[in-house]
């Protein structure tokens, strides 16, 4: 380990934190997915860093199964905002209200 | 420091400030460049921590693919003002629900105990670390991998049909 285990755990937090302030706070639906993403690296790289600190493969193992889910959800997520620009024209999470009750 | 522990913190604080502007650049193509760097930052980071095959998979999936995909779909989408897309009114609000999982992290965090690093000879390196893991893939998570393979077939049929022109 090239530095103690907490610093990477506190840097994959801010990580995390900053993927949830985008999706929080954008209304670009791409932007909420790539913020999505910031996220999905942020538990990675737990992953990772704690495949390392139990000396078990079973961490990166995950890391890589993670990466396939993800590139899933994102083919399938900008589909979505294709046929949501295609029909409403807008991108605007704020601007689709449809089901909203 | 060791000469690790300095690339480490290199490359750690390249990755937040580009996560920054990912969500802070008015401008989609800008945030996605953004989001290049801090994809290979954080492959960067897989590299000192010891996953080099990882570090591949994010550089050629993430940097390469999804990077492309985000971009396409960018061009496509062309909104007339794509640039000036606003935080919406009750940032206050999802600023603060956002601080305060951030603080319940940081909470468990240190109520919490980090476990000291197993000692021994390294599992990750058996015959470096892409034929290990090449060879968990193929023997213990073989139906795992399988899944994940028809689970991007399901992805790829779903993004067809979401994004198919209707005629």
């Amino acid at each position: 380990m090239p530095v103690p285990a907490a610093h990477v755990l506190v840097f994959s937090l801010l990580l995390f934190s900053i993927g949830m302030l985008g999706v929080l706070t954008r209304r670009n639906a791409i932007i909420i997915l790539m913020s999505i993403e910031l996220m999905m690296n942020a538990a990675n790289v737990n992953f990772i860093a704690f495949s390392l600190q139990l000396n078990n493969l079973l961490g990166q193992v995950f890391a890589v199964f993670t990466i396939a889910v993800a590139a899933g959800e994102v083919a399938v997520g900008l589909g979505v905002v294709l046929a949501l620009f295609r029909n409403r024209d807008t991108i605007y999470v704020d601007e689709v209200h449809i089901m909203k009750g | 420091m060791t000469p690790s522990a300095v690339i480490f913190y290199v490359l750690a604080s390249v990755a937040l400030s580009s996560a920054v502007m990912v969500i802070w650049s008015r401008n989609p193509v800008h945030s996605a460049i953004y989001l290049v760097l801090t994809f290979l930052s954080v492959a960067g980071v897989y590299v000192l921590l010891q996953a080099e095959f990882v570090a591949a998979v994010q550089v050629l999936v993430y940097a390469g693919g999804i990077m492309v995909l985000f971009l396409f779909v960018i061009m496509l989408v062309n909104l007339k003002d794509a640039i000036g897309a606003r935080v919406r009114l009750h940032a206050t609000v999802s600023g603060t629900i956002g601080l305060a999982v951030v603080a319940l992290i940081l909470f468990v965090y240190s109520r919490g105990r980090i476990v000291s690093q197993v000692a021994g000879a390294s599992v990750l390196r058996q015959g470096g670390n892409m034929q290990s893991l090449g060879e968990a893939l193929y023997s213990d998570y073989l139906l795992p991998f399988e899944v994940a393979s028809v689970l991007l077939l399901v992805a790829m049929i779903g993004a067809i049909v979401l994004a198919r022109q209707k005629s």
